[in-house]
């Protein structure tokens, strides 16, 4: 296995506003195995969201460097980075499915773009669609949809063009937990059956336990602590994670339990 | 007819006699026709500009502030100016263009350059209302800027565009009342020369009816279009 098929190196990014300028990531050193479910945790603010955004280039990064396989990201031009875009899925919080277009529309974007043949494209579509469970919404818009089966929607877009990443800003963030559930089952699934590399980022502890072989805390910038995900919550090193992992048991502790002791 | 020998009513009963709309009926096929072309060069240029000044913004997918600037400057020089203004500064452009300064087709000149600026700020506040995330999405899939400017972000705000668009033809047909007196013909001609100058508030009543009539007829067609699309994407 591919043990740094995504490597990230000394990576910078400030925002300029009017007011003063904030420093939102500095320097990040990562990598990721293939085949690997990768969570980054942080509370809000911490930058993942940023650190995300910058693999695949939606924000650019001010320094270092971000390479996938053998592609240096940053080091691409637009139209080559735009190529390379084709093979990085990416899910959001808020889903982003296009509400002009039906569910089979939505799937067949990506697939558009890469040039494929129409034929081609009924048959990945409809692959996708049972991937997701969602053969019977294929003419269905957005709008008639759960935020579950939207989310849905949205993995089959971004794994559509059979990517070698996905990335994943804030998936479930927007979905009841039942739900999240049922979405993480499917990433993990398409994880073991496609072999794909995923990257998660999220606030939701529970949600790395659950989904992750490894992950990294990120606080101000800065990624804190990396390694297995359950030496972390064995033995978490930084504060940031014992506070995470604190407020985690927390929410897990029973009043009823704590009384009877 | 006039209200100062008849009553009312008299008056009103009379604006729906033959000899009325004898008169009215050519002009409103002149004013149909000078709204529907210049209702189509609105939308063409409109849409063009408009789509300009969201792709060169700050935000926007290819920012280009001297391009900006300078058109955000134009339009706000056009809409600063009241219609009355722009017809009349545009009175020598028609003579140049069309060789003469009044009828129908030197009207439709200052009718675009008057709504074409509007439309413009309608189809750029439209476009601004698009979530980010959606053009974010498309550029994580790769999509050159062409094909998000047309697969999705003008698709995506169509509801949108199109009451801006409704919006404008109800300007149009307005304006184009207003320049009747400046010569160019239709209803607004009539109600200027029969019903101020003459007296012939039958006439005048007639083509207030008309123009309620036609701005009713468009605003609903609009309206209709806009929730039929917002239906059928189960918006709404």
């Amino acid at each position: 296995m591919d043990e740094k098929f995504i490597e990230v190196k000394q990576l910078y990014k400030t925002f300029h506003t009017k007011k003063q300028d904030i420093e939102v990531l500095k320097g990040i050193d990562l990598s990721v195995g293939k085949g690997d479910i990768y969570g980054i945790v942080g509370f809000s603010g911490a930058g993942k969201s940023t650190l995300v955004r910058c693999i695949n280039r939606l924000e650019e990064p001010d320094s270092g460097r971000v390479r996938i396989g053998d592609k240096e990201i940053t080091a691409l031009g637009k139209a080559e980075l735009n190529r390379q875009r084709r093979k990085i899925g990416m899910i959001f919080q808020q889903f982003n499915l296009f509400d002009s277009m039906t569910v089979a529309q939505n799937i067949a974007y990506p697939l558009k773009m890469a040039g494929m043949p129409a034929r081609e494209i009924n048959a990945r579509v409809g692959e996708m669609l049972s991937l997701v469970g969602l053969s019977d919404k294929k003419d269905a818009y957005p709008g008639e949809l759960s935020g579950g089966q939207k989310q849905r929607v949205g993995i089959a877009r971004a794994l559509a063009n059979r990517p070698d990443v996905l990335l994943s800003d804030e998936a479930t963030s927007a979905l009841d937990p039942q739900t999240t559930l049922s979405v993480l089952d499917l990433l993990k699934e398409i994880n073991e059956k496609l072999g794909l590399t995923i990257i998660l980022i999220t606030h939701e502890l529970e949600v790395i336990k659950y989904t992750c072989h490894r992950m990294a805390v990120m606080e101000n910038g800065k990624l804190l602590e990396q390694g297995l995900v359950r030496d972390i919550f064995q033995n978490p090193q930084c504060e940031t994670a014992r506070n995470f992992i604190g407020v985690y048991n927390k929410f897990r502790s029973d009043y009823w339990q704590e009384e009877a002791e | 007819m006039s209200l100062y020998k008849y009553s009312f009513w008299e008056v009103l009963r009379n604006a729906f006699s033959m000899e009325v709309w004898e008169r009215v009926l050519p002009a409103i096929s002149e004013t149909m026709y000078m709204v529907a072309i210049s209702s189509v060069f609105v939308l063409v240029f409109g849409v063009i500009l408009g789509l300009v000044l969201v792709m060169t913004s700050k935000e926007g997918l290819v920012p280009c502030k001297s391009v900006h600037t300078v058109l955000s400057a134009v339009i706000n020089c056009f809409r600063s100016l009241p219609q009355v203004i722009i017809i009349i500064v545009m009175l020598p452009v028609a003579r140049a263009l069309v060789g003469k300064s009044y009828g129908s087709n030197a009207c439709i000149i200052s009718l675009v350059a008057s709504c074409v600026p509007l439309f413009a700020r309608l189809v750029e506040s439209s476009l601004l209302e698009l979530d980010k995330g959606k053009i974010e999405a498309a550029k994580a899939m790769g999509s050159g800027n062409m094909r998000i400017l047309f697969s999705i972000m003008v698709p995506e705000t169509m509801p949108s565009l199109v009451r801006a668009f409704t919006n404008a033809v109800v300007i149009i047909i307005s304006m184009t009342a207003l320049a009747g007196s400046f010569g160019a013909g239709g209803i607004g001609y009539i109600a200027v020369t029969y019903g101020y100058t003459r007296f012939e508030h039958d006439l005048l009543f007639a083509t207030i009816i008309v123009l309620i009539v036609i701005v009713q007829a468009v605003q609903i067609l609009g309206d209709t279009v806009s929730k039929i699309i917002l239906k059928r994407r189960h918006l709404i």
